[in-house]
């Protein structure tokens, strides 16, 4: 990131944002977000956003039916008579 | 057969595997009993119906039974499988119509879906903690393609080299997409009731 990043537009820097954010960078040291109240405040939305979601979907665990039906569809498939 | 899902016997990964590989239904029996509940979630996660990732969850491991000879130690198990599993899903969301290529019109958006359009003041409801289920629910509505790139990156943890590799779409269009999902969670969850009054 150089000096002249300080000096872009919300819009410009919003469209480098994507990109920003899949670089690996630190994107809070960004010379806009210095001087800038939205653009924070639009990562800091978006970096709760991930966060939260990362915690949404706990590991579930299928019921006993899908084994059974499994099981049925591979003697099916072992049997020959299985179609797909 | 025989079949029966018991995982009660602990025994080498390594070993189950080769059993399974050989055509011992037990081992495969032992790796479905390891494996079911990581499957199943992703296949959840990345559909949001129970109904479809069951189907997906039994489908996965069929194309597991089928493919398992395969199998030659170049990644780790667990990642072949949940490979598999992601690509079964991407099976079944392509013939229910997701048209995985459109993913590159997210590279240059219109004027009007720019993210800065609908870009207003800090929003404080948002730094304080989220509606679990408006947030779910916005999840839920989120388009399958952009769904798709969130829950692979942001729930999965796979990176964007890896879910372009994965969906056949550049690493800019997974970067691209990812960003669109979570703008579009943003405006959910700022138009949401159930945040008015949040701090």
């Amino acid at each position: 990131m150089t000096m002249s990043q300080t000096n872009i537009s919300c819009s410009a820097f919003q469209n480098q944002l994507p990109q920003l954010i899949g670089s690996g960078e630190n994107v809070s040291n960004h010379p806009h977000l210095q001087s800038c109240d939205l653009c924070r405040a639009l990562l800091s939305e978006l970096e709760v956003i991930a966060a939260a979601a990362h915690d949404l979907f706990p590991s579930a665990e299928p019921p006993d039916r899908v084994w059974y039906k499994l099981k049925v569809a591979i003697e099916s498939e072992e049997a020959g008579s299985y179609s797909n | 057969m025989g079949l029966a899902a018991d995982a009660s016997i602990p025994k080498s990964q390594d070993d189950t595997i080769a059993r399974a590989q050989a055509g011992d239904h037990h081992a495969f029996a032992d790796l479905y009993a390891a494996n079911k509940r990581r499957v199943y979630s992703l296949c959840l996660r990345m559909v949001g119906n129970v109904a479809e990732a069951e189907d997906l969850t039994q489908e996965a491991f069929l194309q597991l039974h089928r493919k398992i000879a395969t199998f030659r130690g170049e990644s780790s198990f667990s990642t072949w499988l949940h490979r598999m599993a992601i690509n079964v899903v991407l099976m079944h969301l392509r013939r229910k119509g997701l048209q995985l290529t459109s993913l590159d019109e997210a590279m240059e958006p219109a004027p009007d879906q720019r993210p800065g359009r609908s870009f207003g003041a800090p929003d404080l409801t948002l730094s304080g903690a989220i509606d679990r289920l408006a947030l779910q629910r916005a999840i839920d509505d989120l388009p399958a393609g952009y769904r798709l790139m969130f829950v692979l990156h942001d729930i999965e943890g796979y990176e964007h080299n890896e879910i372009a590799s994965l969906l056949e779409c550049s690493i800019g269009t997974s970067k691209s997409q990812l960003h669109k999902a979570r703008l579009k969670l943003r405006d959910a969850l700022r138009i949401h009731p159930a945040f008015e009054g949040r701090r």
